[in-house]
């Protein structure tokens, strides 16, 4: 009969599986959410396994100030609705140095996201961390454990990594350690767009197609989401009918030109396209082609 | 669809997807799942074969194609064509050395399922991936060059495959396209293979010439170049083949708790995932080990409630009783319960460059059971290249014995051949908190199924009530000379004084009598604190303060007696005196011996002595002579009164 369950459904076991081994195993696990579509689907399951009790555990948003405005909005309308809390953390630091992402390029990411997770898995003690990174995204990811383990200084070593069998997961750690879940590893691009669309999950508007202001630099089309935007001189923003596959800080994140309105033309769009999801990202393309996995090592999620 | 052109993606429904998006998405929601493995050795051509795997399922975008071609023409080893393998190669290490170093794990789709392979490592120090690999697999390809047959790796890993219970073997003849697409050269390695696969108990293999670098009989069969073919393509082959895990549905049900849901106090759900049978409201279930029944109330999921759920979900379930039901019990069918044992012989592959240690105490995870359990020494090690059963004192790194494992608590199990859930297990080191090994339970021993604890009338506390005190294990550490012997024996003397119970067990003396058998290897050292630890707990059963004296080096087997012990009743107390104190002293004339070499395992010479991390007392005895180390030892551990009165 589990012969009879789909893809789909044994993902979802899985997910919810890996969720409740880490509630029951660890002290204080925490659910990153960074409002994109992974997390959505994240925050989802995470209600499903507990259910019918909250999730208990908090979510904590990395935040970087430059993020879009409707992620904002949905963030916090979903952890209100999950009944969990919600903890925003920004590092105090890049506030105070006023790092922004087209003044200080890699330095940007570095202190926002990289540096502000470890401050906050430190201010708050986690010990487990939930993330919606998937296998299918990167190529360093794809070699990822799903309990993945992390020193005192939240470095990896992928060349250490602890053996994963079975649906056994070793939560053990010394005290100081930490260990990043990622429950959706073996999940596809097309099964998380899926999984939106049988679970009617929330999602935020930036990934439908509308007519948004734009502006195009290095070949990349950037939505100009509030005045913080410097516009070269003589520069207009245009509007274009734009989405995006995926979201992070507004500036760093391109757009592709589309009509796709619907979650179903939306998801017809990703099955026909001839790029790969993370291409509009800049973070892959830092220090040439191991990008992710010396980030991944400094200690980025 | 059959006459699809060879080379040329038959399985990617473009046009499903442009025509009609929402047939589409009806189509792959509804779609199974296989995972399988691909192992082969060195240059067999794995990475070469996924790449080509997931470039005809078009999982590979342009951005990346464009990147691959480059990549290609920089480091490739295919000349000016495209080198799949760099696809997935994934980490910048393992790229400049040109082989795979880690499980990667692939996805790709085909119009009937979704496929999650992983990509295991033909090293041979990397037998652990591959095992890691294994475990989530239905299926395994092993790969062959056609130019070279059957080697040593092939052999490895169609054991391992077998030993970790997958049961749809394919044989892939790669690079058929190097030998002219010679029948005879395909026939041959296929019966040398069935051969070997008979003698280690795979009765059954799907065999397939392939090219994965020009495209032969991967997607259609029979390409071309291999007209003399009759069988399925390999992505054929992948799709339609039945996967095993369907039969869990049909035995008994089983369900280890994860975790219990209590929201408020009228809500008392148990949440776990299905490991086998189905389960309905109103079925009779048992509860292990206790043995406790009741029925299902309810089956609750944000979906609502369910009629029926089957193996591979994730639930949670209420029952009609309010019965004692935690983590790391198994609900189960009342009328097939699994069985609960704490002897077992099992199969273990070691995963760890720190070599097994025989009779430490490791922690056992076994579905959401975690135990403390020991190893005994394996009855023999399998080579896995001539599988022959070579005697073995211990297992390495990559190694695989058969061995006993004893745990200190019953676990709910059952053997691997019927549950993978209730059968494997993992072992992790208390120290440094790493999995060292996975294991299968072959069966429980019959010895532990017909001892069964004597239950005592006259109970531990009324022992210890009777002498007015409470048990304690004084536990003395250090080095050899450190003043261990003297200072416990002074802190007797002065618990003499005070009419206390107690008795010393010192190390010399042990190993006169008790521990005549053993000598100072690790194996034994270990041995001689488990027995040690074993008759403190008797004694502080009888009511009394034990003391001990053993220098007791490993951090591992001081924990493992804590562990033995009641909370509180274990006392650390490091006798610290530094290395040049105690050589300096050399009562027994020991460091002379072992510095001029005629004694061999010497701790602090050339054996470890592992100091404790927290220390329930510290004495210092370059600052205290024994007498005031002792008073200040029996200051901290006071009052010593029972606090049960009899």
């Amino acid at each position: 009969m589990s012969s009879n369950l789909t893809h789909i459904q044994r993902l979802e076991a899985e997910a919810i599986h890996i969720m409740r081994e880490v509630v029951a195993e660890a002290e204080r696990p925490v659910m990153l959410y960074s409002v994109g579509k992974d997390s959505a689907v994240m925050l989802h399951l995470a209600r499903k396994a507990f259910y019918p009790s909250p999730p208990p555990f908090p979510l904590l948003h990395v935040d970087t100030t430059w993020k879009f405005r409707a992620m904002y909005e949905l963030r916090d309308k979903m952890a209100q609705e999950a009944g969990m809390d919600l903890l925003v953390y920004q590092n105090p630091e890049a506030q105070e140095r006023g790092i922004n992402p087209f003044d200080h390029g890699p330095l940007h990411t570095d202190m926002w996201k990289t540096e502000g997770l470890k401050q906050a898995l430190d201010k708050y003690g986690f010990d487990a961390a939930f993330g919606g990174a998937r296998r299918d995204e990167e190529k360093s990811r794809a070699k990822e454990r799903i309990f993945s383990f992390r020193t005192a200084s939240h470095g990896w070593d992928p060349k250490n990594q602890r053996p994963e069998l079975w649906n056994l997961y070793n939560a053990r750690k010394n005290r100081g350690e930490s260990i990043r879940v990622f429950p959706i590893s073996n999940w596809t691009e097309l099964d998380v767009w899926q999984y939106i669309q049988l679970e009617k999950i929330p999602i935020v508007p930036l990934y439908f197609a509308a007519k948004r202001p734009t502006v195009e630099r290095d070949g990349m089309l950037l939505m100009v989401d509030d005045d913080r935007f410097p516009l070269e001189p003589g520069e207009v923003p245009v509007e274009r009918s734009i989405r995006f596959r995926t979201l992070g800080c507004y500036p760093l994140t391109g757009a592709v030109e589309s009509e796709a309105a619907t979650l179903s033309e939306v998801i017809q769009e990703t099955l026909l396209t001839t790029t790969s999801e993370r291409q509009g990202r800049a973070i892959d393309k830092d220090a040439g082609g191991a990008g992710m996995e010396v980030k991944k090592q400094q200690g980025y999620f | 669809m059959a006459d699809a052109p060879v080379n040329e993606s038959a399985y990617q429904t473009d046009a499903l997807i442009a025509e009609d998006i929402d047939a589409y998405l009806d189509q792959h929601q509804h779609k199974t799942m296989l995972r399988f493995i691909t192992c082969g050795s060195v240059d067999d051509g794995k990475s070469t074969l996924i790449g080509r795997l997931l470039y005809d399922s078009k999982m590979i975008f342009e951005d990346q194609l464009a990147a691959l071609e480059t990549d290609s023409k920089k480091v490739g080893t295919q000349g000016q064509e495209i080198d799949f393998a760099l696809l997935v190669d994934g980490l910048a290490a393992e790229r400049e050395q040109g082989i795979t170093i880690d499980v990667a794990y692939r996805f790709f789709n085909t119009e009937k399922r979704k496929f999650i392979v992983a990509d295991c490592p033909g090293h041979e120090q990397y037998t652990r991936n591959m095992v890691t690999g294994a475990s989530t697999a239905d299926l395994a390809v092993i790969l062959v060059d056609a130019r070279k047959g059957v080697l040593v790796q092939t052999r490895r890993h169609s054991y391992l495959c077998h030993l970790i219970g997958i049961k749809n073997i394919v044989l892939a003849v790669n690079k058929m396209d190097l030998v002219d697409y010679d029948q005879s050269v395909f026939d041959k390695i296929v019966a040398e293979y069935g051969e070997f696969a008979k003698s280690i108990g795979i009765n059954n293999f799907t065999a397939i010439p392939i090219s994965g670098f020009k495209g032969d009989n991967i997607t259609t069969a029979p390409s071309g170049n291999t007209i003399w073919y009759s069988g399925p393509s390999l992505v054929d082959h992948l799709e339609t083949v039945e996967v095993l895990g369907s039969h869990d549905a049909q035995k008994p049900f089983r369900m280890p708790v994860q975790w219990v849901n209590r929201p408020n106090l009228d809500f008392r759900g148990f949440s776990g995932l299905i490991a086998s049978g189905a389960i309905k409201p109103g079925d009779a279930v048992r509860v292990l080990p206790s043995g406790k029944t009741s029925t299902v109330k309810s089956i609750v999921t944000m979906d609502g409630d369910l009629d029926e759920a089957m193996a591979g979900q994730a639930i949670t379930l209420t029952l009609q009783d309010e019965i004692d039901c935690s983590r790391g019990n198994v609900i189960s069918a009342a009328d097939a319960p699994p069985q609960t044992a704490d002897q077992f012989e099992t199969t273990i592959v070691w995963l760890n460059d720190d070599d097994l240690h025989v009779g430490r105490a490791y922690w056992l995870k076994l579905g959401t059971q975690t135990v403390s359990a020991t190893v005994q020494q394996p009855k023999y090690e399998v080579d896995v290249n001539t599988m022959e059963h070579l005697a073995a004192k211990t297992l390495e790194l990559n190694q695989i014995g058969v061995a006993e494992v004893l745990t200190d608590k019953p676990l709910v199990f059952e053997p691997y051949a019927d549950s993978r859930t209730l059968g494997g297990f993992i072992l992790v080191d208390k120290i440094t908190n790493a999995t060292v090994a996975a294991g299968m339970i072959n069966f429980s021993l019959r010895r532990s199924q017909n001892i069964h604890w004597q239950p005592t009338d006259i109970t531990r506390e009324s022992h210890a009530a009777l002498k007015n005190q409470s048990p304690r294990v004084l536990w003395f550490t250090g080095l050899s000379g450190s003043g261990k012997s003297t200072i416990a024996n002074e802190v007797e003397k002065q618990l003499n004084l005070m009419n206390r119970h107690t008795f010393l067990l010192d190390g010399d003396n042990v190993r006169h009598g008790l521990n005549k058998d053993l000598g100072f290897t690790e194996a034994d050292r270990i041995e001689n604190i488990r027995r040690v630890g074993e008759v403190a707990k008797l004694m502080t059963d009888a009511g009394l303060i034990v003391l001990t004296a053993f220098i007791s080096p490993f951090r591992a087997e001081r924990q493992m007696v804590r562990d033995m012990l009641a909370e509180g009743e274990f006392i650390e107390i490091f006798v610290d005196t530094p290395l040049e104190v105690a050589e300096e002293r050399d009562v027994k004339g020991l460091y002379k011996k072992a510095r001029s070499g005629q004694l061999k395992n010497f701790t602090g010479i050339d054996s470890p002595y592992e100091a404790p991390e927290n220390p329930d007392i510290v004495v210092n005895t370059v600052a205290m002579t024994p007498q005031e180390a002792a008073e200040y030892i029996i200051k901290t551990i006071l009052p010593l009164k029972s606090r049960i009165q009899a």
